[in-house]
């Protein structure tokens, strides 16, 4: 047998956050958690970029599989990748040390704690993404609950209990729902295997209660319109590195159950409700961007511009085009790159004044010049400027709805310009303008680890946008297989 | 010739009680022995019951003891869980100063009702051990006499068993009389699905038992005696009687009266949602810890009675792993709250857990484990209970059952949350001691480890309890 690549990469996290916890930092600094989580996470990382150029992209077939029997009988421990998958995983274990480095100026106390969740954190979203099996799947998807809801509940800001409730009873009430679907489909197929159940199919007369039971549980966690409104809260409340963690990839489980599980598994009721999706996106797109427009505090207009660009992603997804599936990957990969670097560079300026709030600042290109360059580059990805990796995503997304649907395609991309207004007068108002405050005065630029983090994600922004192939050419294959079933499928009812 | 051979357990048990007692009664001062005793005699019982083979299906003193693979894995259940309880408790009660040598003593013949109880294949006998076990539970739970909530909580107790237990009486009467036998198989043969005088008999039988394991609507008494009750009687309400009350539900309803399922099948699935929704709604306004595991725990006895009604092998299967894993998710949760110690005084309070992760990070921890079992968050141990049972109830297309029930676990979990809130959001108080006796920190990290790693082999469990095939 190979070397279990898919499990270290699960597991390595989840032993360093034991040996983490267990770890006595006499000092108040906690040196040793730190670097300790940095080197576990970091190493994640190389793992994974490992994992990548071992991946071949030409064939749509799950590869690293490793079955082991756990539920005798019922249920095996089964993880593997495919195109779809293996792009998520790097993006999380990206993410994860950029949060462990963040939390050098975000996080006063509790420290080693927060390391621990973060690392937990990372190993059930790798989970999340690898798991062939329904139930492994719950397990993981649910399991992120309890880090995130400590994650809110410790660190976060002052209505931080409020938030964190919201967060975990609203996600657990669409989760159920899913539990009794999985289990559904246990005793319908005999299975829970992913990859049999692909192949094999459900019968049309469950597959559009079982939807929606998935979909309960996606929607919530996308977050769709109108099951969003814990994300706001939840937002604005998490600690940075809380907030990137929840952005950056939480919410991309759910676009990728979308297109795993949904698609996948019940085509035929996926085709059925193409209407509710379009609908609900197009309103999370026009709706979500007017109300980001008229929000004063930073963190909850990205917020919903992430609720935004979650609509373009459901968009993209249910077209059932090439095009529409790789640009929702490709949305969801560089929003995710996006937005945690939005978040990051909030938790920047918040470091300094302790408000989150616009009107507060005005002015900061004389007192921060590096700063307000970097956060150009981001406020440029989250419009979707060519030349940044958003532009590509919705393009592409852009493109598949048109060969579906004039008018949905037309609608959505006024969500594009409604992007550009929200997102490009947050920047006049923060960073141009007359220096109001003496506060701002005293502002100082960028530190090193600061310069570091958010130049670490400028990169991929730019560089993604400018050469998208790398990410294109991983999922191509994938995603043509995909269709190719879902089309097979959809020509079977319709002789 | 009858084989004592089969009852040895019940036997030395028995035995072990009265030398206890003669050993009480001579011997001045010797609480502390007679504790450990009666630990130690738990162990042996615990031997006696393997040094059988487990798997034989044998019928003593007329047919009305059965011996068979459900049976002796529920008792060494109890027995396993009746060790744990003293093991964990036995600084609690030095403390309050409730270690007489009675004390043990009691709980000894407690268990040895539940063991006739859960053996028990006619209605006398289950009778009998019903009211063994209930009487040593009317005086342990007002064991505490100079609190006065303890003395109300023991009357209490007792002025509802008793009315139950006449209900249950009763019921067995009619029971005898429309179907001429009190015998478990005899009654089986005789059963007759138009007689209204059967059905009734069920339904008291059924309200007997659903009071033993405190299912609504006859819970009424569950949040006063546990509140009231010494903490270390309240940790063995919590467990062993819901044990022995479970078996003898799943007996008298599978053996006897499997052929008119279709009679009990809806006041069981009626129990189990009311159960299930009241136990959640209940708890939220709670303040006491040991009037909100109460309500929770007429919770779970609500997902525990969802495996039974479904009429299946697979079904009481669940249950069983259910109640299993509750036995642990308990005594990690009591565990946790004898833990909670300052100056010789004992805290029972949501309040008094404020911002305990601060001073106590391990503690809070398998505090933190706990509750999010017992709101059955995956991975940990709670998940796989439930995810059994309602495996079970969706094989039989039970679906407004299996919603009904997870969405109760949803409005649950906002009071488990709301306990991990003081506990890890608040701000801090005083610390508690740090000194306890090594049994508690030994049953607790033994179930705090089985909550928090179950999840990597649970195949085992399973495969235990497959084995068990009464239908």
């Amino acid at each position: 047998m190979d070397f279990p690549i898919l499990s270290s990469l699960i597991l390595l996290p989840l032993l360093g956050s034991i040996f983490i916890f267990f770890s006595k930092s006499k000092s108040s600094t906690h040196l040793t958690s730190k670097y300790l989580s940095l080197f576990v996470s970091f190493a994640n990382f190389i793992l994974s970029l490992y994992l990548w150029y071992l991946f071949d992209p030409t064939s749509a077939e799950f590869q690293f599989l490793e079955e082991q029997s756990w539920i005798k009988g019922f249920v095996n421990y089964k993880v593997g990748v495919d195109g779809i998958s293996i792009l998520f995983i790097i993006l999380t274990t990206f993410i994860t040390p950029i949060c462990v480095v963040s939390v050098n100026s975000t996080i006063k106390y509790r420290l080693k704690d927060f390391l621990v969740a973060i690392l937990v954190m990372e190993s059930l979203m790798i989970g999340v993404f690898c798991s062939l099996d329904l139930v492994i799947f719950y397990l993981f998807f649910e399991g992120g609950l309890i880090p995130m809801f400590l994650i809110i509940g410790i660190w976060g800001g002052e209505r931080r209990v409020y938030s964190a409730f919201k967060f975990f009873l609203y996600t657990l009430l669409g989760s159920v729902l899913m539990l009794v679907a999985i289990i559904s489909i246990y005793w319908i197929t005999g299975t829970t295997d992913v990859t049999y159940l692909l192949s094999l199919g459900i019968d049309q007369k469950y597959q559009y209660l079982l939807w929606l039971a998935f979909f309960s549980s996606f929607a919530v966690k996308t977050p769709m319109w109108p099951v969003h409104t814990w994300l706001p809260d939840a937002h604005v409340e998490a600690p940075t590195a809380g907030s990137v963690l929840l952005a950056a990839i939480l919410l991309k489980m759910a676009g990728y159950g979308f297109i795993r599980f949904s698609i996948g598994l019940f085509p035929i009721a996926s085709e059925y409700f193409i209407p509710l999706i379009y609908i609900l996106s197009l309103i999370a797109i026009i709706y979500t961007s007017l109300v980001a427009l008229m929000q004063e505090d930073m963190k909850k207009l990205i917020a919903y511009s992430s609720v935004a660009h979650m609509g373009f992603v459901t968009l993209g997804i249910f077209t059932f085009t090439q095009q529409g599936l790789e640009g929702s990957i490709f949305q969801m990969i560089s929003h995710g790159l996006v937005s945690a670097a939005l978040f990051l560079s909030v938790g920047v300026i918040y470091e300094r004044m302790h408000t989150r709030l616009i009107v507060n600042y005005g002015g900061l290109v004389s007192v921060m010049p590096k700063y307000a360059i970097v956060l150009m580059v981001f406020t440029l990805g989250a419009v979707g400027l060519p030349g940044t990796s958003g532009f590509i995503g919705e393009f592409l997304i852009l493109i598949g709805t048109f060969k579906k649907s004039f008018l949905v395609a037309t609608i959505a991309s006024l969500g594009v310009i409604l992007a550009a207004s929200y997102m490009l007068w947050l920047y006049k108002r923060v960073v141009f303008g007359e220096i109001q405050k003496n506060e701002i005065k005293k502002m100082v630029d960028l530190n090193k680890s600061e310069i570091f983090i958010l130049s670490s994600l400028v990169f991929p922004i730019i560089f993604f946008g400018f050469y998208p192939e790398p990410l294109l050419s991983t999922t191509e294959t994938s995603i043509e297989n995909l269709i190719e079933m879902y089309n097979i499928n959809i020509n079977l009812i319709k002789k | 010739m009858i084989n004592l051979n089969f009852i040895y357990s019940e036997i030395f048990i028995c035995l072990a009680i009265m030398i206890l007692l003669i050993i009480g009664v001579f011997k001045k001062n010797s609480s502390y022995l007679i504790y450990n005793l009666s630990i130690l005699s738990l162990f042996v019982c615990l031997a006696l019951i393997f040094n059988f083979p487990i798997n034989e299906n044998v019928e003593l003193f007329n047919n009305s003891y059965k011996i068979d693979y459900l049976s002796s894995f529920m008792k060494i259940l109890l027995i396993l869980s009746g060790i744990f309880v003293l093991l964990s408790s036995s600084k609690y009660i030095q403390i309050i100063k409730i270690n007489k040598i009675e004390y043990p003593i009691l709980v000894l013949s407690s268990i040895t009702g539940m063991m006739v109880m859960i053996s028990s294949n006619d209605l006398i006998l289950f009778y009998m051990g019903l009211e063994l076990q209930s009487l040593a539970l009317y005086v342990l739970s007002s064991f505490n006499r100079d609190n006065i909530l303890s003395s109300e909580s023991g009357l209490k107790y007792f002025v509802l068993s008793a009315l139950s237990s006449g209900l249950l009486l009763y019921g067995c009467s009619l029971i005898y009389g429309f179907s001429g036998s009190t015998n478990f198989n005899i009654i089986a043969e005789n059963i007759n699905q138009d007689s209204y005088g059967l059905t009734f008999g069920i339904i008291f039988i059924i309200t007997g038992l659903a009071f033993k394991i405190s299912a609504v609507p006859f819970h009424m008494w569950a949040p006063d005696v546990y509140e009231g009750s010494p903490t270390s009687v309240t940790i063995f309400f919590a467990i062993l009687p819901k044990i022995a009350a479970l078996t003898v539900f799943i007996r008298i309803l599978y053996v006897p009266f499997f052929n008119i399922i279709d009679q009990w099948q809806t006041i069981i699935v009626f129990l189990s949602i009311a159960s299930m929704l009241f136990g959640s709604i209940a708890a939220i306004g709670q303040k006491n810890l040991k009037r909100l595991i109460a309500y929770s725990s007429i919770g779970h006895m609500g997902y525990a009675l969802a495996g039974i009604s479904t009429g299946t092998n697979q079904g009481i299967q669940s249950s069983i792993t259910y109640i299993s894993i509750y036995l642990f998710m308990n005594l990690a949760f009591f565990g946790c709250l004898f833990m909670l110690r300052r100056d010789e005084k004992y805290f029972e309070n949501i309040a008094d857990l404020s911002g305990l992760s601060k001073n106590h990070p391990l503690l809070s921890f398998s505090f933190l484990i706990v509750l999010f079992s017992l709101a059955g968050i995956p991975p940990l141990v709670g998940f796989f209970a439930k995810f059994y049972i309602f495996t079970a109830v969706i094989e039989q297309s039970m679906y407004s059952l299996a919603i009904i029930g997870l969405l109760s676990t949803v409005i649950a979990a906002f009071y488990y949350l709301r306990i991990i809130k003081v506990i890890y959001f608040d701000k801090e108080k005083d610390k508690y001691d740090k000194n306890h006796n090594i049994g508690l920190k030994i049953s607790l990290a033994i179930s705090t480890i089985f909550i928090l790693f179950y999840f990597i082999y649970p195949s085992p469990l399973i495969e235990i309890i497959e084995k068990i095939n009464i239908i």
